[in-house]
Order: C-alpha cells, then sequence, then structure tokens
C-alpha cells in the first residue's frame, strides 16, 4: 500500500497537472478567506497563496524547476493579460489625455521616489552593492526589472522576487497608504499603486475601478519604460 | 471569442519581434499593449468578443503573479541573510512611492481643474 502511494506521488509529482491545479486550489483557499474575513487587504490572495504553495513545495521536497512545469501555464498568460490592459486604458482615453501633464510629472517624481527609496533604505539598513543594484528596479514589472538589474550587475533571479514582494506589498497596504494621506483622486490612486507596485498594484487598482484600474495599467507601463533608460543612466553616473 | 484571443497574442507576437529586432529596453508584452491601444484607438470601439477576453484575463490577473511569486523558494537564504534591507525597502520604499506619487497627482490634477474634485469618490 505504502509502496502504491508513493508510486502514484512520483507520477503526479512528475506531470503538470498536479502543481497546476494546486496553484489554482492556493489561490482560490487566499481568495475565500479574503472574502471571508472582511476583504482585509492584509490577507492578499497572492500573498496567501505563495505562502501555501512555498510550504507545500518545502515540505514535499519538490524544487521549483519542478513546480514551474505545471505553473508555466499560468505564468504565461502574464504576456497576454498585459495586452489586454489596453482595454481599461483605451476606455478612460479622455481622462487620460486631458491629464497628461500631471501624469507625466507624478510619473516622473514617482519613478525617482521609488529608486532612490529602494536604494537609500536599503543602504541605511546595511545593504551591500549587489541587494542595492538588486532592489533598484523593484517598483518595474518583472520582465523590465529583471533585464534592468542584469544590466547594472544586480542578481535578475532576486530582483524577479523583490518585484512580486513590492507587487504585494503595493496591493496590501496601498489603500491604508492612501488614506492616511487622504489621496482621494481615483486618477492619483491609480497612478500610484502602478508606478510603486506595477502588475499587482494595477490588479488591485482594477478591483478599485475603472479610473483607478486605466490609471494604473497607463502608470505601469510608462513606468517600466522610464525606469529601463533612466535607472543604468543614474548608476553610471554614480560609479 | 478564438479571434480575439487571437489578435490579443499577435499583439504580444509584434510587440516580441519588434522589441528584439529593434533592441528596445521594454518587454513585447508592454509594447503589445501600446498596439493593441493604437489598433482601438484607429477602430474607435472596443469590440463586444474583445471586452468578454479581456475581462477574462483581467479578472483574474493577480492570479498570474502566484508562479514567479512562488520563485521566493529559490532564493530563500539570500531573503534571510539580507532581511533588513530587503524588508525595509520593498516596505518603507513602497509607502513612500505611493504616498508621494498619489500626493503629486492629485495636487496636479486639484491645480488643472478644480471642476475635477467634483469626479472624486
Amino acid at each position: 500500500m505504502n509502496c502504491d502511494i508513493r508510486e502514484l506521488w512520483v507520477y503526479l509529482s512528475a506531470t503538470p497537472l498536479l502543481w497546476l491545479t494546486l496553484t489554482l486550489i492556493a489561490y482560490q483557499i487566499g481568495s475565500w478567506l479574503f472574502r471571508r474575513l472582511d476583504c482585509s487587504p492584509l490577507l492578499n490572495p497572492v500573498l496567501t497563496a505563495v505562502i501555501l504553495l512555498v510550504v507545500l513545495l518545502k515540505i514535499s521536497g519538490t524544487d521549483y524547476q519542478t513546480y514551474f512545469r505545471g505553473a508555466q501555464f499560468i505564468h504565461f498568460l502574464l504576456g497576454p493579460a498585459t495586452v489586454a490592459l489596453a482595454i481599461p486604458l483605451y476606455r478612460e482615453v479622455h481622462a487620460v489625455k486631458a491629464a497628461f501633464l500631471p501624469i507625466m510629472v507624478a510619473l516622473f517624481i514617482g519613478s525617482l521616489t521609488g529608486i532612490a527609496s529602494a536604494v537609500g533604505i536599503g543602504w541605511l539598513l546595511g545593504g551591500d552593492k549587489v541587494i542595492l543594484l538588486t532592489m533598484a528596479p523593484k517598483s518595474v514589472t518583472t520582465p523590465i526589472a529583471m533585464g534592468i538589474s542584469e544590466k547594472i550587475g544586480g542578481l535578475p533571479s532576486l530582483t524577479a522576487v523583490v518585484v512580486v514582494l513590492t507587487g504585494i506589498t503595493g496591493a496590501v497596504i496601498g489603500d491604508f497608504v492612501l488614506k492616511r494621506t487622504r489621496v482621494k483622486d481615483e486618477m492619483a490612486c491609480g497612478m500610484a499603486l502602478g508606478v510603486a507596485s506595477h502588475g499587482v498594484g494595477t490588479a488591485h487598482a482594477i478591483q478599485r475601478g475603472r479610473v483607478a484600474g486605466a490609471f494604473s495599467a497607463l502608470a505601469m507601463a510608462l513606468n517600466g519604460l522610464l525606469t529601463a533608460i533612466i535607472l543604468p543612466l543614474i548608476v553610471a553616473l554614480f560609479s | 471569442m478564438l479571434e480575439n484571443l487571437t489578435i490579443i497574442l499577435i499583439c504580444q507576437l509584434l510587440g516580441e519581434v519588434v522589441t528584439r529586432v529593434a533592441r528596445l529596453p521594454v518587454p513585447g508584452p508592454v509594447l503589445g499593449m501600446v498596439i493593441l491601444f493604437t489598433g482601438l484607438m484607429v477602430r474607435r470601439g472596443i469590440p463586444q468578443e474583445m471586452e468578454s477576453v479581456g475581462g477574462f484575463l483581467l479578472r483574474y490577473l493577480s492570479l498570474l503573479f502566484v508562479p514567479a511569486g512562488v520563485g521566493v523558494i529559490s532564493n530563500l537564504d539570500l531573503l534571510v541573510k539580507s532581511a533588513a534591507p530587503l524588508a525595509g525597502a520593498i516596505i518603507i520604499g513602497t509607502m513612500v512611492t505611493i504616498a508621494v506619487t498619489g500626493l503629486v497627482m492629485q495636487y496636479l490634477n486639484r491645480r488643472r481643474s478644480p471642476i475635477h474634485k467634483e469626479r472624486q469618490s
């Protein structure tokens, strides 16, 4: 009997089906908890799902490559979903056109704040040069951030983790920070979430509403572009 | 449904090709978003089917970050080693960035048009 279970496990753990299904289950447990406990932002479904899956992988001694063979089918959809962000953006095109100048100024200041705060706070808390360079592009979407990290001498794989954690942090504490600083303008809320916490922030902004979602998608795309251009220049200037 | 999903994938594919050939610093999907946006501007409207495909992809947008997030597992020792600077930069840095960006945008929007206040919720 014991031997059968082991054989079954060996078989299942090698198919993409197992970890694909467990990823969906973990996310739905996260969503369920989120709704059950009054939508407390601390119970962000992504955060819950990641913790559950990491614990499961550790217990079962499964490596990330094996996990990713199943999860890649979900991961792949990030590309088409990014393209689809053009739809909410198009719906709010008039608002975006009218607020062009504020968007550009907020983007520039926000982008520099993101870089400076990551590096500054990391340095104060004793981070070494590689860690600081790894964290510098943390506010932009994963593929851009990894590319920049590699270019400026950070660790791209650690950057990917820092980026996702930054996104989750933005989704978890974003509403709290915006409330405390009395930012009520939905355009401003969207810009803030998109500039600071890219796609995960945008997913959260879409839940806030159409305006916040569109401005967050725009801010995410523009911040990725801007950071990719200015961060290597800033690093070259300081070293 | 299938047609519009194909259009989205074509936009992404075009984005990948152009960013690689022209060596642009943006990832393919981000340029793909610009291409689809341009298409919608030219067409002056979102096809009904496109709304449903896009709606499906975006409703579960946060789920799509889970596989990348689980990547934490490959870097656990580095995370523990540099826990203080990483946690500080991620948590405090993100709070500061959200506050600064939000306040700047709100201030500029109010200066632009005081009427705009009516749109606030």
